[in-house]
C-alpha cells in the first residue's frame, strides 16, 4: 500500500518534467462510455504526454455550446470532440483550429481512413483540421428477446414484423417502442426511418442533391405516415434520456427501441448478449444501409509550440491501430480504418462491420445538413411523435425546414 | 449608477437650484462614472449590438450580411415559438395573479403583531435564498412520481393515489407554478410587509373610531396607498417572469412531450448555441427585450415622470 503510494506519488512529481498537459472536453459520461474515454487517456499517458479529461455532462445539445464559447471565448482546450460533420466548419474557417494535415500525410490517413468520407468531413479548402476517432451509425432497432419469447412470439426481423406483432406487446402491458423524451432522439428515430422506408435513391436525392421535389413527394409522405404509426406504439413511454429508454429494452418492459449504435455499450454493460438476450436490426432491417455518423478530434489553434505538438502526437493516436481496437471494443462503435482486426467483437458490431466493409453506407444528417437544419427538425420531430400532429402538416414543415438550409 | 439615484431625493427635498446642478455632488458623480460607462457599453452597448445583428443571418459566428426581417418572419412562423410565448402568457399571469395575491395576505397575517414574526419571516424568505436551478431540481424529486409526494402516499395505502404533474403535457405548467411560487410568494410578502409598516398608525386609529371594518380598512385605504410598493412589486416579478429559463431546465427542461413547458428563454438559447445561428437567437432575444420594456416603460412613466410624488 505505502509502495503503491509512494510510486504513485514518484510518478506525478517525475511526469511534468516531460509530460505535456492537454485538456480534452468531451461528452461521453455514460458507462460504457467513461471506459472507452479511459481508454483513450491510458494510451496518451503511456506515451509520456498527461491527459486531463474534461467530460462535459448533458449530452452534446449541452457539451458543444460549452466548448465553442470556450474557443470562440479564447480559452481554448486542447482537444474537443465534435460530431462528424458541420459542427466545427466555421470555427475552422475563422481560422480557430489547429491545420492538421501534416500529420494526416505523414500518418498515411489518406489510405488508411475508411470510410474516405470521413476524412472529407474533416477537410476544409484541401486541408485537414479533425482525427475521426470513431463511426456510429443511427440506424439500428434494438428488440428484446425476452418480451417477445414470452408472448411466444418469434423475434421480429424487421420493422415491418416488429409493427405488426406490436398489438400483441401492448396487450401483455409492454411497451411496444421506447421513446425518450429530448427532441434529438425523436429527430433519430424519424432518420433511422427514411431509409428504411423511402429508400436509398430517395434518401439520396433529398439528402445529398437537395431535391425538394422529392423531399415533398410520396415516397416521403409514406416515411411521414409510418413514424405517424410508429409514434402510437412509443406512446405511454415516459423517460427522458436515451440510456433510459434503452434500459426499459434491457430490463424487458419494452420491446423495443430505436437508438444508435451506442446503445450497445448499454446491453453489454449490463451483461446481456447478442443473438440471446437482445436484437439489433440495422437499418430496422428493411435496407441495411447505415449513415457514418460518429466523432472526431478537434484541435484549437493554442499559441504553445510545445502543447502544438502535443496536440499533433494526440492526434496521430488517435487515428492509430492500437487505440483505434481498444476504443472501439469499449465504445461499441466502428473503427475508422478497414485495416485491423476487430475479432473480439460481438455481434452486432460485427454486422456493422459487415455492412461498412460491403459499402452500403450513406454520409450522416450532420454531415449533409446545418445544425440550425437539424435542430429545427429536432424541434419538428419532437413535436410530431409527442402530439397529434397530421402527418401532412409536418412533412409540409418539413420540407421548408431543410429549404430553410440550402 | 446608485450614486445618481442617492442623489436624487437631495435634489427633490432641497430648493432646486438647475444652473448648479452639474457642480453639485460632483465627487459622488465622478465616482459613478465607471458604473455609468459599465452601464452604457454593456448593457446599453451590448443591447444595441443584439437588436442590429438580428437583421442578419449570423450562422456560429456574427457576420454582418443583412437580411432585413427574415429572421423574425421565420422566428413568428415557428411553433416552438408560438408555444413559448403561450405557455410564458399563462404562467406569467398565474404567476403574477397568486404571488401578489398570496404575498399581500401573507403579509398581512405577518402584521397582526403575531408572536415569533422574525421566525415566521425568514422561515418565508428562505426559498427566495435558493437558486432556481436549486428550487427546480427540489420540486422535480418531490413532484417524482416514484420517490415524491405520489409515492409517499401511495406507500401511506392510497394506491390509487395519482400526483405527477410534470409528466402530463396538460398538468406541467402547474407544476412549475407550484415551484415557482414557493421561491417567490415569500419575497413579495417582505415587499408588502414593508409597505404595511410604512402605513402610518394614525390611519388605524382614524379607520377605528369611523367603525370601519378591518377588511375594508384594507381594501379602500391601505392597498390604494401602497400603490407604489404594488408597482414596484409588479415590475420585479413581471421581469422575473419573462426571463423563466432556469427553473424549466431544472424541472422539465421543456418537456414533457417536446415542448409542453418551454419558454422563449430556452428558445434563444438552443437557437443561439445549439443550432449555431445567432441571427434567429437575436430576433427571439430581441422580442424578449419588447416585452420587458413594455412592462417596464409604463412603471418608468409612473415612477418617474407624470406627477411628481413624495
Amino acid at each position: 500500500m505505502k509502495l503503491t503510494k509512494l510510486t504513485a506519488l514518484l510518478a506525478t512529481v517525475a511526469m511534468p518534467a516531460m509530460a505535456t498537459e492537454l485538456e480534452v472536453t468531451h461528452w461521453w459520461t455514460s458507462g460504457g462510455e467513461a471506459a472507452a474515454v479511459a481508454e483513450l487517456a491510458k494510451a496518451f499517458d503511456a506515451s509520456g504526454d498527461k491527459w486531463i479529461d474534461g467530460a462535459i455532462a448533458g449530452g452534446g445539445g449541452t457539451a458543444r455550446p460549452i466548448m465553442i464559447s470556450r474557443i470562440t471565448g479564447g480559452d481554448p482546450m486542447g482537444a474537443t470532440q465534435f460530431n462528424h460533420g458541420q459542427q466545427a466548419l466555421e470555427l475552422v474557417e475563422a481560422g480557430l483550429m489547429l491545420d492538421l494535415t501534416d500529420v494526416a500525410e505523414a500518418n498515411n490517413w489518406k489510405e488508411v481512413v475508411f470510410p474516405p468520407s470521413l476524412l472529407d468531413a474533416c477537410t476544409v479548402d484541401g486541408r485537414i483540421y479533425c482525427a475521426p476517432v470513431n463511426i456510429h451509425s443511427p440506424e439500428w432497432l434494438w428488440l428484446s428477446n425476452k418480451v417477445y419469447e414470452d408472448l411466444d412470439l418469434p423475434v421480429p426481423t424487421n420493422w415491418d414484423e416488429f409493427v405488426a406483432s406490436a398489438p400483441k406487446v401492448r396487450e401483455a402491458g409492454k411497451l411496444p417502442l421506447a421513446l425518450g423524451d429530448q427532441p434529438w432522439q425523436s429527430n433519430l428515430a424519424f432518420g433511422a426511418m427514411q431509409i428504411a422506408v423511402a429508400g436509398l435513391d430517395a434518401w439520396k436525392a433529398v439528402n445529398v442533391d437537395k431535391n425538394m421535389d422529392v423531399a415533398a413527394g410520396p415516397e416521403y409522405a409514406k416515411v411521414f405516415e409510418a413514424a405517424a404509426a410508429a409514434r402510437e406504439l412509443a406512446k405511454g413511454s415516459a423517460v427522458q434520456d436515451w440510456n433510459q429508454a434503452t434500459n426499459l429494452v434491457i430490463t424487458d418492459q419494452a420491446g423495443g427501441q430505436i437508438m444508435g449504435d451506442w446503445a450497445q455499450g448499454e446491453f453489454q454493460v449490463a451483461g446481456e448478449v447478442a443473438g440471446t438476450d437482445y436484437t439489433c436490426l440495422p437499418g430496422l432491417g428493411l435496407n441495411e444501409y447505415i449513415s457514418t455518423g460518429g466523432d472526431a478530434f478537434y484541435f484549437p489553434k493554442l499559441d504553445d509550440p510545445e502543447k502544438e505538438e502535443a496536440q499533433k502526437r494526440l492526434a496521430a493516436q488517435l487515428v492509430s491501430p492500437e487505440v483505434q481496437v481498444a476504443f472501439n471494443l469499449k465504445k461499441g462503435s466502428l473503427p475508422i480504418r478497414g485495416d485491423i482486426d476487430l475479432s473480439a467483437a460481438n455481434d452486432c458490431m460485427k454486422k456493422g462491420l459487415e455492412i461498412l466493409a460491403g459499402g452500403n453506407i450513406v454520409p450522416s444528417g450532420d454531415m449533409v445538413w446545418s445544425p440550425d437544419v437539424q435542430k429545427q427538425n429536432e424541434d419538428l420531430m419532437v413535436e410530431f411523435w409527442k402530439s397529434d400532429m397530421p402527418a401532412a402538416d409536418a412533412h409540409a414543415k418539413w420540407v421548408e425546414n431543410l429549404k430553410s438550409g440550402l | 449608477m446608485s450614486a445618481t439615484t442617492e442623489a436624487e431625493p437631495v435634489r427633490t427635498t432641497s430648493a432646486a437650484r438647475p444652473r448648479r446642478r452639474l457642480t453639485r455632488n460632483i465627487s459622488a458623480k465622478i465616482a459613478a462614472i465607471p458604473m455609468v460607462a459599465t452601464a452604457l457599453v454593456i448593457f446599453l452597448g451590448g443591447t444595441i449590438w443584439t437588436v442590429v445583428y438580428s437583421f442578419t443571418n449570423s450562422k456560429l459566428l456574427p457576420r454582418t450580411n443583412f437580411v432585413g426581417l427574415d429572421q423574425y418572419e421565420r422566428l413568428w412562423e415557428t411553433s416552438r415559438w408560438i408555444v413559448s410565448i403561450q405557455n410564458l402568457m399563462f404562467y406569467g399571469v398565474m404567476s403574477l395573479v397568486f404571488t401578489v395575491v398570496m404575498g399581500f395576505v401573507l403579509a398581512v397575517l405577518m402584521d397582526q403583531k403575531i408572536r415569533f414574526e422574525d421566525t415566521f419571516r425568514t422561515i418565508m424568505l428562505y426559498p427566495f435564498a435558493l437558486s432556481f436551478i436549486v428550487t427546480g431540481l427540489v420540486w422535480q424529486w418531490i413532484l417524482n412520481p416514484q420517490f415524491g409526494i405520489q409515492g409517499v402516499v401511495r406507500d401511506m395505502g392510497w394506491t390509487s393515489f395519482t400526483f405527477d404533474p410534470l409528466n402530463n403535457p396538460d398538468t406541467v405548467l402547474f407544476g412549475l407554478l407550484i415551484a415557482g411560487l414557493w421561491q417567490g410568494t415569500g419575497f413579495v410578502m417582505c415587499l408588502m410587509l414593508a409597505g404595511l409598516r410604512g402605513i402610518d398608525e394614525d390611519i388605524w386609529k382614524a379607520a377605528r373610531v369611523d367603525g370601519i371594518p378591518t377588511w375594508k380598512t384594507y381594501v379602500v385605504v391601505i392597498i390604494p396607498m401602497m400603490r407604489a410598493v404594488f408597482i414596484t412589486t409588479l415590475v420585479i416579478v413581471a421581469s422575473g417572469i419573462i426571463r423563466l429559463y432556469d427553473l424549466v431546465v431544472a424541472m422539465t427542461s421543456g418537456g414533457p412531450g417536446g415542448n409542453a413547458s418551454q419558454v422563449p428563454a430556452m428558445y434563444v438559447y438552443d437557437y443561439m448555441f445549439q443550432a449555431q445561428n445567432l441571427g434567429q437567437g437575436f430576433a427571439a432575444s430581441t422580442m424578449m427585450l419588447l416585452s420587458v420594456l413594455i412592462v417596464l416603460i409604463p412603471w418608468a412613466y409612473l415612477e418617474f415622470g407624470g406627477k411628481k410624488h413624495g
